[in-house]
């Protein structure tokens, strides 16, 4: 790493000097205090990422955020009442609905209660320390994004599910952004689940168009031994907006996990995933899709830590880029010495549509156990001439010829959601995409 | 007792070390003091009779040296160099430059014999080899003697030591040099620019297809000092030329440092072919001694269709620091990348490639082998671009690990960015370690566990020996096995 320290930016300044202030405002208590000044004074000694930071040589943060807004407040009666207007993208679903505006919990637009599950405003338990023991202990990484969101955090919710329960319904995360002026968000979300539990989490981020807020958000799951969780996250963040994501996972023996990132519409985002298996016999499934065009630019991070003996982890990333847009997937799969009979598969695929398109894969493997097989592969290019011309010649036009293609391109990786439901709604929006695209 | 007497010996193997180039030669030697500081360096360009510029260059190179620090993004961990004891110049004393190969000092003819490099041409004739090889000795900072230089001057090649060159032919070097590895490069390139002793220089004119293989053979004899070579070749329009280089090293407790820079320049349609058998001593099992070899080479397709090829076998060393690159700046032209890493010991290996597409339908291929046992760490780090005017670009990259023994590690550091949407990238890279079945397999056959691993790695790398020049591929393969040797059971 570079030892030399740029001068400050702006944006770097003001959240220094906005610090002060907000620890005061902020909740917590003197644990979370001491939490908040560790993670910035993490983050003062680094700044914001840049390209010279290795981990984020791809996505100069230091560039692209200019300016830090003011943190984003609580919402009044009259913004939710406006936000009511928003499609919900996941409307048809059955699922226990949280709903999380400008980084404050709403209860009056959550379900109370459901059974199995001990259900915490994220805010009142940084006062009461109830429930967040294991704050913090997931999403664990000498990663500036982490810690500008440990210092700044503001609300969100802390869910636990009990031992061996079932949920019969998802659990709906809909993250909404007031407004129309920009702002800072900080949102957490904190999820244990019980040994031996499973159950859905669906995410889903809306902002409005042409506002340039920025959101830093974290999600943790403590996944206990012998649990299956799906989890899905849908990024369709305003098409000004700058959204930085981290979800840190702890596996205990035999969990079963899988996650899905599906990046739409914001203008700069990066999603990093931080897994770490505790125990034996773990299945990490990890994937991911982004339709990107204009000037968006989207980076999907991975970092796979195998702690322990016979895991297995499958990676697949899907990109589909127009315009002048930039992908990114950085992907690094670490097997320790003692993490033998290790089965690791990544595989990151980018289909190019225009000629200014930009696509940046670094899939790494870090391998210290002997017994083990590892792969990973990257493609990256246009879309298939022959496959092209073949459907072409069928009587399909070019532009739905292209969007069957690549329907058929993302739909591997939404082929891993579980829940009907989530997938459908999943699929919707690629056709919608696609379709834009055909039309313009 | 037979099963306790093979142990033993099997021991004794693996305690006594298997580097067998590890000899020292006696001589007088002719050495600059320690330490870097501009005198030294315009000590070493008085000592070459290098033209007012050459200094100059060097001179330059130096001083944004001082400004540059250790590139520390490498895996590879080592106590820091003391830049300032090492003798940046080194030569077997003679009267006067050896002008036919009798002047040689026989000392020096004598240890290039037990190396298996005959220097004599009568020698090579008479001998067992089939084709022949022209051969540049490099020992220590200077080259001793170029064989063959009449035959291949009848053909219009120009084979000779770069100090040699700088006198004879300033035009073309002054013309070259420093344009596909700039001064300011890297840290060991900027190092190298201003303190390079000796190297080899080709230059193939057009139309010519070089009528034999060339070669330089490296040789570090001398105790604290560094080798710093400089490696220029020029292939003219539709030229053709394939050069191998070979090195080895005294066995010794103290690390040597070898910093090197070479650069291919193929013009139209020409075709360079670089082939490395890399031998150095690595060090011994608990990774004392040992060379630490911070090389940069670099290709530049600056014509159409030409076509630059590396291909390596890296089994010695400390500490490998290198990254084979092609710049694929001409209309079609192709850079190829062939590499075999064998780590064992305490080795530290961190090398790979960068194809860097520029032009319109450039392609490139990248096989890569790491092979690591041990306690040794292999990583393959290689950059694959393509710009905006790369249409067409097409790569196809294949790295595999094998991994012996539970305390080695082995990496992939892939760099994959592709900025035009007609470019055509494949990547894929695999790690494991070799199959149970394929052992049992061997060994029922009757194969001890050493030959059975050596025939499967063997068969693991063959992708890259078959690239490998015929005299090399025989030599190559030995290397490997012996590398191996001692990291079964």
């Amino acid at each position: 790493m570079s030892d030399v320290t740029p001068i400050r930016t702006p944006a770097e300044s003001a959240l220094i000097a906005a610090f002060p202030a907000a620890r005061k405002s902020l909740p917590g208590n003197a644990h979370v205090i001491a939490l908040r000044e560790a993670a910035f004074n993490r983050f003062e000694a680094k700044g914001l990422p840049h390209r010279r930071v290795e981990e984020w040589k791809y996505t100069d943060l230091r560039t692209a955020m200019r300016d830090a807004l003011p943190l984003a407040q609580a919402p009044q009666a009259a913004t939710l009442a406006a936000l009511g207007h928003v499609a919900d993208p996941f409307a048809q679903l059955d699922a226990y609905r949280i709903t999380i505006v400008d980084g404050h919990h709403v209860p009056s637009l959550s379900v109370d209660a459901i059974k199995g599950v001990t259900l915490r405003d994220l805010a009142a338990s940084l006062s009461t320390g109830d429930g967040i023991a294991s704050l913090g202990t997931m999403a664990k990484a000498d990663d500036s994004a982490l810690a500008l969101n440990a210092a700044f955090m503001q609300g969100g919710v802390v869910i636990e599910i009990a031992k061996g329960v079932a949920l019969d319904k998802p659990i709906y995360l809909r993250f909404l952004v007031s407004g129309d002026k920009p702002h800072a968000i900080y949102p957490r979300v904190l999820v244990t689940v019980g040994e031996g539990a499973s159950a859905t989490l669906i995410e889903a981020h809306q902002g409005a168009d042409g506002i340039a807020y920025q959101v830093n958000g974290v999600v943790e799951i403590k996944a206990g031994a012998k649990t299956h969780i799906q989890h899905v996250r849908l990024n369709a963040h305003g098409d000004a907006a700058i959204d930085l994501s981290s979800l840190g996972t702890d596996l205990g023996e035999a969990a079963e996990f899988k996650s899905l990132n599906f990046v739409m519409r914001p203008a700069l985002t990066r999603h990093q995933v931080f897994a770490r298996f505790s125990g034996e016999h773990i299945k990490l499934d990890v994937s991911g899709a982004a339709l990107l065009k204009g000037k968006q630019h989207a980076d999907s991070t991975l970092y796979v830590d195998h702690a322990m003996p016979h895991g297995e982890s499958r990676e697949l990333f899907k990109h589909v880029i127009d315009d002048e847009a930039v992908g990114v997937f950085q992907g690094k799969i670490v097997v320790q010495q003692i993490a033998q009979k290790t089965d690791g598969r990544m595989m990151s695929q980018a289909i190019l549509l225009s000629d200014d398109a930009t696509m940046n894969n670094k899939p790494e493997l870090e391998i210290f156990a002997d017994d083990v097989a590892c792969g990973h592969g990257a493609t990256c290019g246009a879309l298939d001439e022959d496959l092209l011309f073949y459907l072409r010649a069928r009587g399909l036009p070019k532009p739905e010829a292209e969007a069957l293609m690549l329907a058929a391109f993302v739909g591997e990786a939404l082929e891993k959601i579980e829940n009907d439901a989530v997938r459908e709604a999943l699929e919707a929006q690629t056709q919608h995409w696609l379709l834009s695209r055909a039309i313009k | 007792m037979p099963a306790v007497k093979e142990t033993v010996e099997q021991v004794k193997a693996i305690d006594v070390d298997q580097y067998k180039y590890g000899f020292e030669t006696e001589l007088e030697v002719d050495k600059a003091p320690k330490g870097l500081n501009e005198d030294i360096v315009r000590l070493i360009s008085a000592k070459k009779n290098e033209p007012a510029w050459m200094l100059e260059w060097r001179l330059d190179a130096y001083r944004r040296w001082l400004t540059m620090r250790e590139p520390t993004w490498a895996r590879v961990d080592y106590p820091e160099i003391d830049f300032q004891d090492i003798h940046y110049y080194a030569a077997p004393k003679m009267n006067a430059a050896p002008k036919t190969i009798d002047d040689v000092d026989p000392a020096i003819l004598d240890t290039y014999k037990k190396l298996g490099i005959p220097l004599r041409e009568q020698e090579i004739l008479a001998g067992v080899q089939q084709s022949k090889v022209a051969v540049d000795a490099v020992f220590d900072s200077v080259s001793v003697a170029t064989t063959f230089k009449e035959e291949l001057k009848k053909a219009g090649v120009i084979f000779c030591s770069i100090s040699e060159a700088m006198r004879e032919h300033p035009e073309l070097v002054q013309k070259y040099i420093g344009t596909v590895v700039p001064v300011t490069d890297n840290y060991y390139a900027t190092l190298n620019s201003a303190v390079f002793t000796d190297g080899s220089f080709v230059y193939v004119p057009k139309g010519v297809r070089c009528p034999m293989e060339l070669s330089t053979y490296f040789r570090i004899n001398e105790k604290n000092t560094g080798q710093f070579e400089r490696t220029l070749i020029i292939a003219e329009e539709g030229a053709y030329v394939s050069y191998l280089e070979g090195c080895t090293a005294p066995q010794r407790d103290e690390n040597q440092l070898h910093a090197a820079v070479v650069e291919l320049i193929a013009l139209d349609d020409a075709e360079i072919k670089y082939s490395t058998v890399q031998n150095w001593y690595p060090g011994d099992k608990d990774g004392k001694g040992g060379i630490y070899n911070f090389v940069t080479k670099r290709g530049d397709c600056r014509g159409k269709n030409s076509k630059i090829s590396w291909t390596q076998v890296e089994t010695g060393s400390a500490i490998t620091w290198k990254y084979p690159s092609c710049i694929l700046r001409g209309e079609g032209s192709r850079g190829e990348f062939y590499s075999i890493a064998v780590s064992n010991g305490r080795q530290q290996v961190d090398s790979g490639t960068k194809m860097i597409h520029l032009g319109k339908n450039t392609t490139s291929r990248i096989i890569s082998k790491g092979i690591s046992a041990g306690y040794s760490q292999n990583t393959y780090r290689g950059l694959v671009s393509a710009h905006r005017r790369a249409t067409g670009a097409r790569n196809f990259t294949n790295c595999d690990s094998l991994l012996i023994g539970n305390n080695c590690g082995a990496h992939t550091v892939p760099y994959i960015e592709s900025k035009n949407g007609s470019a055509i990238f494949e990547h894929e890279a695999t790690t494991s370690k070799i199959s149970e079945d394929q052992l049992f397999y061997c060994m029922q056959r009757g194969l001890s566990e050493e030959e059975a691993t050596a025939l499967i790695v063997n068969g693991f790398v063959k992708d890259v020996l078959q690239q490998l020049p015929m005299e090399f591929a025989v030599e190559a393969q030995k290397l490997i096995s012996i590398s191996l040797e001692g990291s079964v059971g």
